[in-house]
């Protein structure tokens, strides 16, 4: 069936649901209202308020209790509205969803899966737009993973909800609704820490992932018309990550470029292009160069432009890769 | 019990008196072989945690925050708990631990610095020691609602100290629980102290108790170094949580005789006198003065358990001191469930490194 990545999403989580009742949706407006976004629409009338919970506005509650629920056995799904109010959640992600495994050495696991849409494009309010990933990238035991297709965020999230790793799941909000595709009517699972070739090209890597990832594919076309092949690797998994993948096609192209949506510093294109430097110095012939957001707050929409890496961004910095 | 004392009203449950009275009609009758069981407890709590100190200071065990004063409240709380309930300590629970049955020499193993004491033994409802102050608060509500959904007819019970009353995560997971009516029973240690910082400074309010009316469920106020007080509280708030009836929040009313840690030094911030005042109400005496009056008690009994006790806890200090030390592997392992290269790899450097001799 041709679908949007919402209801690519809306169909992973009802399908799993319909499998395995350990698995409690709850969050602000998941129930009735069906989710701001409309990803869990219907799964409160099919599963019921036991499963489908609308919760008190309380991110470290949601969170929280969630942790409290995967000691009894469940494997709860709770939503946080947006990546930027994720922050309250923050010390029981850290603290105890990160650790919990370690702390126990495997007595008590944390099977969740916590969804928030995140990065620019729905032109809203402050905090609307946020692409922090990196911050979670940083703490050992979490799994990072984000979407750039209706397809993979099905098979993703499939994934993250059968794992028995806490999986923090990024939903690129401006690709929600941004393309169709073809996505299989039964479930399937697009494997975690795997990053994924999305286009092959012989002069110059790029490395992005999530709403970078279209963007990435109309500069890589624009590069085309100038005789530049450009490969995409799409990470898909940000931690832990498949550092393998992206070496392999370095090694072949020689030139790596990284777009990202968050700022540049400490972001995650300075561990992509340190990695490159460890395993593939001598296959490089330029630097790797980072195309980010800027090292500022996201700016309110009238300006996103001037912030977020476009397409012309970036085929700049394919000519200076291929001139140096 | 619980609705008799309103804490909107300064009203706190006590059943013994400082020499041991019992008041008519609040005793929760036990059989004299549980009353003695739980004195038992109460003395293995307090041998077990003046060896702790002991060990800190020859340095053969880590930073401790010590539990001396809690002994009613953790005893008489544990004893009222059945074996399928959950608990989601704080970490000043030592008491909980002992009355719970959780292995001393886990325990010890834990604030000698090693993560494998908190492995929780298979079929011990015990969460792990949540350091970030009042973070347990809504997981133990997440267990609530999870045994809601299975229909499980248990409680969760939680504690934490007065200073975690002010944290949000306080506030977000009562009022969670009175939304939904889980099955769970909130315990404040109302100890007088954050480190240094007076239970006043937390909260204007006249009781921490009186917090729960806001939230829709019942809480009260107890004698914390009562043990029957705080038994006869907990029993009540388990069944209620068991029974589907929701949750309490229970504040016992207490001190902490000993430092916040070993790494404090109380007399900073308050008086010898006000020390003390609280020996006088002592949580263990006063159960024993209890004792006594009923003919449970004498010096030949007295010497009976401290001897048990202490074997119990050196026994527990020698298994603990002769555990392994975690290997490279113990570290790396249980990061992920399954070690993700990049781990293989620095763990293999590591072990690489530790190889050639150096540390």
């Amino acid at each position: 069936m041709i679908m949007t990545m919402v209801q690519a999403i809306n169909q992973a989580l009802a399908q799993e649901m319909e499998r395995d009742d350990r698995i409690i949706v709850l969050g602000q407006d998941v129930g009735r209202d069906g989710g701001v976004f409309r990803t869990t629409e219907g799964l409160f009338d099919r599963f019921g308020p036991e499963r489908v919970m609308d919760t008190p506005l309380s991110e470290s509650a949601i969170v929280g209790a969630s942790i409290g629920m995967t000691a009894l056995g469940l494997r709860p799904v709770p939503e946080v509205q947006f990546m930027g109010f994720i922050y309250p959640a923050f010390n029981q992600i850290v603290s105890h969803v990160a650790r919990l495994r370690n702390r126990t050495r495997g007595r008590f696991t944390v099977p969740l899966t916590i969804r928030t849409p995140y990065g620019a494009g729905v032109k809203a309010l402050e905090h609307h737009s946020e692409s922090t990933e990196a911050l979670f990238c940083q703490i050992p035991g979490l799994t990072v993973v984000v979407p750039s297709s209706p397809y993979d965020a099905k098979g993703l999230l499939i994934a993250s909800l059968r794992s028995d790793d806490p999986v923090i799941f990024l939903e690129p909000t401006k690709l929600y609704r941004a393309e169709k595709q073809e996505v299989p009517e039964e479930p399937y699972e697009v494997p975690l820490r795997r990053a994924a070739v999305v286009r092959e090209g012989k002069d110059l890597t790029i490395i992005a992932w999530g709403a970078m990832i279209p963007v990435a594919r109309q500069a890589a076309a624009a590069a085309q018309a100038e005789g530049i092949g450009a490969e995409i690797v799409d990470l898909r998994t940000l931690s832990p990550m498949d550092r393998e993948t992206f070496v392999a096609s370095v090694r072949k192209t020689g030139r790596a470029l990284v777009v990202h949506e968050a700022p540049k510093t400490c972001g995650l294109g300075a561990e992509i292009a340190a990695t490159i430097g460890e395993s593939a110095l001598l296959s490089l012939d330029a630097p790797v160069l980072r195309v980010t957001g800027q090292d500022i707050t996201v700016p309110l929409p009238k300006s996103e432009d001037l912030y977020y890496p476009g397409p012309e961004r970036i085929l700049r910095a394919i000519r200076r890769l291929m001139e140096y | 019990m619980i609705e008799l004392f309103d804490p909107l009203k300064g009203e706190r449950l006590r059943v013994l008196d400082e020499t041991g009275e019992a008041a008519p009609g609040l005793d929760p009758g036990l059989p004299d072989a549980e009353l003695r069981a739980i004195y038992e407890r109460m003395l293995r709590t307090r041998t077990a945690d003046a060896k702790a100190l002991k060990l800190q200071r020859q340095g053969r065990l880590g930073t401790y925050p010590p539990s001396r004063g809690h002994e009613a409240c953790q005893v008489g709380l544990a004893s009222a708990m059945g074996r399928d309930d959950w608990f989601f300590p704080y970490f000043r629970d030592l008491g909980m631990y002992i009355t719970l049955g959780y292995p001393l020499a886990d325990y010890y193993h834990l604030w000698m610095g090693n993560e494998a004491g908190l492995r929780t033994p298979d079929g011990l409802n015990i969460y792990p020691i949540a350091i970030p102050v009042g973070s347990q608060i809504p997981q133990a509500v997440g267990a609530g609602l999870a045994a809601k959904y299975r229909k499980l007819r248990i409680a969760v019970v939680t504690t934490f100290g007065d200073g975690a009353t002010s944290e949000g995560d306080f506030h977000e997971g009562l009022n969670f629980a009175g939304v939904f009516r889980t099955p769970n029973v909130f315990v404040c240690l109302n100890n007088q102290f954050a480190i240094s910082v007076p239970r006043a400074r937390q909260t204007a309010a006249a009781t921490i108790a009186q917090k729960a009316v806001a939230y829709g469920f019942p809480g009260v106020q107890v004698d914390g170094n009562d043990v029957l007080a705080v038994y006869a509280a907990a029993r009540e708030a388990l069944a209620n949580a068991r029974s589907g009836q929701g949750p309490t929040l229970i504040e016992a009313y207490t001190y902490r005789m000993g430092d916040h840690t070993t790494s404090d030094d109380a007399a900073r911030y308050r008086s010898k006198e006000e020390v003390q005042e609280w020996e006088r109400r002592d949580p263990i005496l006063r159960f024993r003065l209890y004792l006594g009056k009923k003919g449970l008690w004498d010096e030949a009994y007295e010497k009976t358990v401290q001897e048990s006790a202490a074997e119990f806890v050196e026994k527990a200090v020698a298994e603990a001191e002769a555990r392994p030390a975690a290997t490279p592997e113990d570290l790396f392992t249980y990061t992920y469930a399954a070690m993700p290269p990049e781990l293989e790899a620095q763990l293999a450097e590591l072990k690489a490194f530790l190889g050639e001799g150096r540390r």
